[in-house]
């Protein structure tokens, strides 16, 4: 096998000097009624050119060509080549976690200068070295703050993402930790009567997302101030990380969850994406999570380090702050790269692009379809509520080459008819033009449909 | 050095600063094609919610990028360099074909809400990865939601709490092996349970008459992991699982160690009833500095149910989809599916093997750690004599008379050409040295490793400041790692002196 | 190593200095050197109860967390600032860089703790091995 990098002779000859007859005796140590007398059923060894077939195979299978419109979590955005370049070199694709700090500078580094970007784009005064996702780092930065408070309850706005709702449910589960959920308004806001009505004595935190699952930015700072004012901390989470180019960040926040996998990290079918957690400095020691350090070396030498392992599985065992312990360092390369080539003008500029396209293609649709929660300011996402289900205006779409806007009614079916469409830097105006034109379409056959029906009876 | 060594020796690398040392206003890496829409004004439709500053993000250009990088990476270490010797994290060798598949456009570019339409590629490599991971595993359903190892025994310790919650009593307590990885006791107290120590025998394996003491109906588990952390196979295994499976207890497998059983033994044959494998360790996607992983959760088909959702199904007309009906499922640990990146690069590495390759694995994996047992013995002290599979655990005893400990030797083996070992685990073996080669490593490498222990031996004996000063070679001496946590300094600033 | 005669000590190795109702509490030579450079040291705050036996807080090096176990039960009158930005002053005199101070709830406990004669013979057998 091509990956072994042993001869029939070689492996003779370490077998003798182990002393061993041959290599099943090195397995005698398996009960015998276990061992396999067979050959495991996969599928038989394939040539390198039969997997890429393989896999091309499946990639075609999978809407290669097709425009999107899809966000809700997960966004397609322009990858930088160098990108790949840079990530694909051996030093840092096969480079263990920096525990050998003296061998591990490179990954030190750049963690180290991920770490301080994100404070940047954040707000925020310290950040980790990432967590698995967006979704699991909003269920952590929660934790973190029942822990910071002692308090054991959590007010969740329901335009959070459904999905990283039902992940905290998941880990709050067990930890007895009763949640509650506070709405939004007719602007797609959060409900802020209802908001300092839901927090009581015992709310650790309330946890919103901006820009919130619809695209609407949220009013952060009253938010915070309504949180602090009853002793509860302030957790945001934060899904478009290109929002940060010309969303001011909510400053007034103890805790950022954010999801990076915008900055640089491919769409690949929901993962591995890139979760980080901010907060201030005096936090750190609650957040879990790898860090790195700065420091000198025996000659005054700057150098960098993992640090405040003390936090961490490996020393502190049942009491750690998590967990974790593998997170998503490549990935968070990817994302370093990313900020480092946008940088603090081309953020801005993508980040305006995005506006652009979105402000566009949110006026058209309001031609012919009704866009919701116009009312507040938005970034790169938006509703569309339609007289047909979306489900089969995006069938026909998809004749088009086209993937449209999300289908909402599992999620929030009060709002009927509704998707929610992103626009990205990537998104042409012919494809938009055309979305609409479908919706428009739409609309058309079904005003006439009924017009058909009122006729016929008001005939005679 | 006594002897020059025949591995590595110095070279000139290239100095390199903090990116935001060499941003200057007006440098750009980027250019935006121009706009096919209207422009906007921000303000107008921000409103206040505008951000005016990007504060201290770096302007720089393409070239210094690739430079700092490239520089960057000089400093590490990498297996592509050479064998990293970790007890338990099994560096082997990341095929390059699966970065390749992974970047295929319809793969790279799916999105996970995409309609199920257009996603049958993506739902077929699901479907296959589970198959052969369920198929190497002897176990009946998986989930591959996990993000990695520690995800997953977080996953897997919820559907045992569902499991008994489901039979009336969710039960009070895991027993974990003192010879266990952190993860194992930080999880059993996220999920709401206590956690029970159980002693090692003599043996160094699971102290089967301590374990019938303290199974009792408080007891929702055991963690194990197989081989253990010192390398041995638990050849009581039938026994323990009896044990636990008599009072109504569950047996956990953290799979970290399938390096030295697949193709050659099932976890699900010998009685395991939920397991987690490391797809970053045992199925080589790459470690990346320290991730991503993937965490799948194998599991019997009584806890079959509380699989997270969705679950991945073949429809009544052969297409494949997600079913979201699952009343009894813990519910979710993550957004969207899982690492779905990782799922193709560990389908493609069992695809590149083929049931002879996976098996001939496991078995060159197990004579490597052999062979450097063999090379060791008596220059290290060997804590337990049973039988070492696929990673063979030393101590620093003999040494330690000399004042020199494991970290240090290990420190020392970095002017040698090689990543340490794992130092000071397992907790079990005070000064602990604890050695994975896996089967990528050719003989040649193996014996530059012996030698270069054996070498570091010898300077224990007669010169023991060259090993307690180590490393000597590399661009930074040992790190002052009490400064970085008394006063830590976690992001550059604008400003400060360096 | 020698111990302060007028401290007594507990086998967890932390040391109590009583004084009337009044006692203060900080952790031996022995200890600070077992566990290496102290990074950080987290303590109650005032008006805290510490009870006999069980944990008040921790120490850290930069490799491992100990827990520091309460001698005898009482409440924290003050607590240590200087240790929050410099933990060091542990590893240079061990035995004057208190931790916290506290009334004690009930004195008869000291009693049952080592004397330094007592601590400086258990501390001898648990060094050599």
């Amino acid at each position: 096998m091509r990956y072994l990098p042993k001869s029939p002779a070689d492996r003779k000859a370490m077998l003798q000097a182990i002393g061993a007859r041959s290599i099943d005796d090195l397995f005698s140590p398996i009960p015998a009624e276990y061992r396999l007398e067979r050959d495991l059923k996969v599928p038989r060894q394939m040539a390198e050119s039969e997997i890429v077939d393989w896999f091309r195979e499946r990639s075609r299978e999978n809407g290669d060509t097709y425009a999107t419109f899809l966000g809700a979590g997960a966004y397609y955005h322009y990858r930088p080549v160098i990108i790949d370049s840079l990530v694909s070199r051996g030093e840092f694709l096969t480079a263990y976690t920096p525990y050998q700090a003296e061998i591990s500078q490179g990954t030190l580094q750049s963690i180290f200068e991920f770490q301080t970007m994100i404070c940047e784009l954040t707000g925020m005064e310290v950040a980790n070295a990432s967590m698995y996702d967006g979704s699991t780092a909003a269920a952590e930065a929660v934790m973190m703050a029942v822990r910071l408070t002692g308090r054991r309850s959590v007010v969740i706005a329901r335009s959070v993402h459904p999905e990283y709702r039902e992940v905290l449910t998941t880990y709050a589960h067990h930890q007895n930790l009763p949640l509650s959920t506070s709405s939004f308004k007719e602007d797609g806001r959060l409900n802020l009567e209802e908001l300092e009505q839901s927090i009581t004595p015992d709310t650790a935190c309330v946890l919103i997302q901006s820009p919130n699952f619809f695209g609407t930015i949220e009013d952060a700072a009253t938010i915070a101030e309504i949180a602090h004012k009853k002793g509860a901390m302030l957790v945001v989470s934060i899904a478009e990380a290109v929002s940060l180019g010309i969303v001011e960040p909510p400053r007034q926040a103890d805790i950022i969850a954010l999801e990076a996998q915008s900055f640089g990290v491919p769409l690949g079918f929901g993962g591995p994406y890139c979760g980080v957690i901010a907060t201030r400095e005096q936090f750190v020691r609650q957040m879990p999570g790898r860090l790195a350090g700065q420091t000198t070396d025996r000659n005054g030498k700057r150098g960098f380090v993992l640090t405040l392992a003390t936090r961490e599985q490996h020393i502190r065992r049942e009491k750690a702050t998590s967990n974790i312990c593998t997170n998503q360092a490549l990935v968070a390369l990817m994302v370093n790269i990313f900020m480092t080539i946008y940088g603090k003008v081309g953020l801005k500029e993508l980040a305006k692009q995005n506006l652009a396209k979105t402000a566009y293609a949110a006026a058209q649709f309001n031609k012919h379809a009704k866009v919701l929660f116009s009312g507040a300011p938005r970034f790169n996402e938006f509703i569309v509520q339609t007289s047909e289900d979306p489900y089969a205006i995006n069938s026909r779409l998809l004749g088009h080459k086209i993937v449209g806007g999300l289908p909402l009614k599992k999620f929030y079916p009060e709002l009927g008819n509704a998707a929610l469409w992103c626009c990205t830097e990537l998104t042409t105006r012919s494809a938009i033009d055309t979305a609409v034109g479908l919706v428009a379409e739409s609309e058309r056959s079904v005003r006439s449909a009924r017009e058909e029906v009122d006729v016929q009876e008001v005939a005679p | 050095m006594k002897h020059m060594t025949r591995k590595a020796t110095r070279h000139v690398s290239q100095n390199e600063g903090l990116i935001f040392e060499k941003s200057s206003s007006g440098k750009a890496a980027w250019k935006l094609p121009p706009l096919d829409v209207p422009e906007v004004d921000a303000s107008a439709l921000l409103g206040v919610s505008e951000r005016k500053d990007l504060g201290n993000m770096p302007e720089v250009s393409e070239i210094e990028i690739i430079r700092h990088f490239t520089r960057l990476s000089t400093w590490n270490y990498a297996i592509d360099l050479g064998m990293y010797p970790l007890g338990s994290c099994t560096m082997k060798y990341n095929p390059r074909v699966n970065e390749l598949v992974v970047r295929l456009e319809g793969l790279a570019n799916g999105h996970p809400y995409q309609p199920e339409r257009i996603s049958q590629g993506a739902l077929r490599i699901i479907k296959t990865l589970s198959e052969c991971l369920i198929e190497i595993t002897g176990m009946d359903a998986i989930t591959l939601q996990p993000a990695a190892g520690a995800h997953g025994e977080l996953t897997g310790l919820l559907m045992v709490r569902a499991y008994h919650e489901s039979k009336g009593d969710p039960r009070k307590k895991i027993l974990i092996p003192d010879s266990a990885h952190g993860t194992n006791p930080a999880t059993a107290a996220m999920v709401g349970y206590s956690v029970e120590n159980l002693k090692s025998n003599a043996q160094g394996m699971v102290d089967v008459a301590a374990l019938a003491a303290q199974m009792n109906q408080d007891v929702a588990a055991l963690m194990l992991t197989n081989p253990n952390t010192l390398g041995v196979f638990e050849q009581e295994i039938h026994k323990i699982a009896e044990i636990m499976h008599a009072k109504g207890g569950l047996l956990y497998m953290d799979g970290a160690n399938m390096n030295a059983l697949v193709g050659k033994v099932r976890p699900g044959d010998f009685g395991v009833d939920v397991m987690h494998l490391n797809l970053h360790k045992t199925f080589s996607t790459p470690h990346g500095g320290g991730g991503p992983g993937s965490g799948p959760v194998a599991v019997k088909s009584k806890l079959e149910p509380f699989l997270p959702m969705p679950v991945p199904v073949t429809k009544p007309d052969g297409t494949l989809g997600f079913e979201y009906d699952r009343p009894q499922s813990v519910g979710r640990v993550r957004a969207f599916y899982g690492n779905f990146g990782m799922f193709v690069r560990a389908l493609a590495y069992i695809l590149a093997n083929g049931p002879d390759g996976l098996r001939q694995t496991t078995e060159d994996a197990v004579l490597n750690a052999n062979y450097i047992r063999k090379g060791l013995e008596g220059v290290y002290d060997l804590p337990y004599s049973t039988p070492s599979m696929h990673e063979v655990v030393f101590s620093d005893k003999l040494q330690a008379k000399k004042g020199v400990r494991t970290m240090d030797l290990a420190k020392r083996l970095i002017d040698y050409g090689f990543h340490p070992y794992t130092t000071a685990f397992p907790l079990i073996v005070p000064g602990a040295l604890m050695i994975e080669p896996t089967e990528s490593e050719p003989k040649e490498e193996l014996d530059l490793f012996v030698e270069a222990m054996k070498s570091i031996a010898e300077e224990v004996e007669e010169d023991p400041r060259t090993v307690l000063d180590a490393p000597h070679s590399t661009r930074v001496s040992r790190l002052d790692e009490t400064a970085a946590a008394r006063k830590p300094v976690l992001r550059w600033k604008q400003g400060l002196n360096h | 190593m020698s111990f302060p005669t007028d401290y007594k000590y507990t086998k967890e190795h932390e040391w109590i200095k009583a004084d009337g109702k009044n006692a203060t509490i900080g952790i031996t030579s022995y200890a600070q050197e077992s566990l290496g450079d102290i990074v950080f040291v987290d303590l109650p705050k005032p008006g805290a109860d510490i009870s006999a036996g069980k944990t008040f807080g921790s120490v850290e090096s930069v490799k491992a967390v100990s827990d520091l176990y309460a001698p005898v039960s009482g409440t924290v009158t003050e607590v240590n600032g200087e240790l929050a930005t410099a933990p060091e002053k542990i590893n240079k005199d061990a035995h004057s860089a208190w931790m916290i101070k506290i009334t004690l709830k009930d004195p008869a406990e000291l009693n049952s703790l080592l004397s330094a004669a007592d601590y400086e013979k258990f501390v001898a057998e648990e060094g050599g091995h």
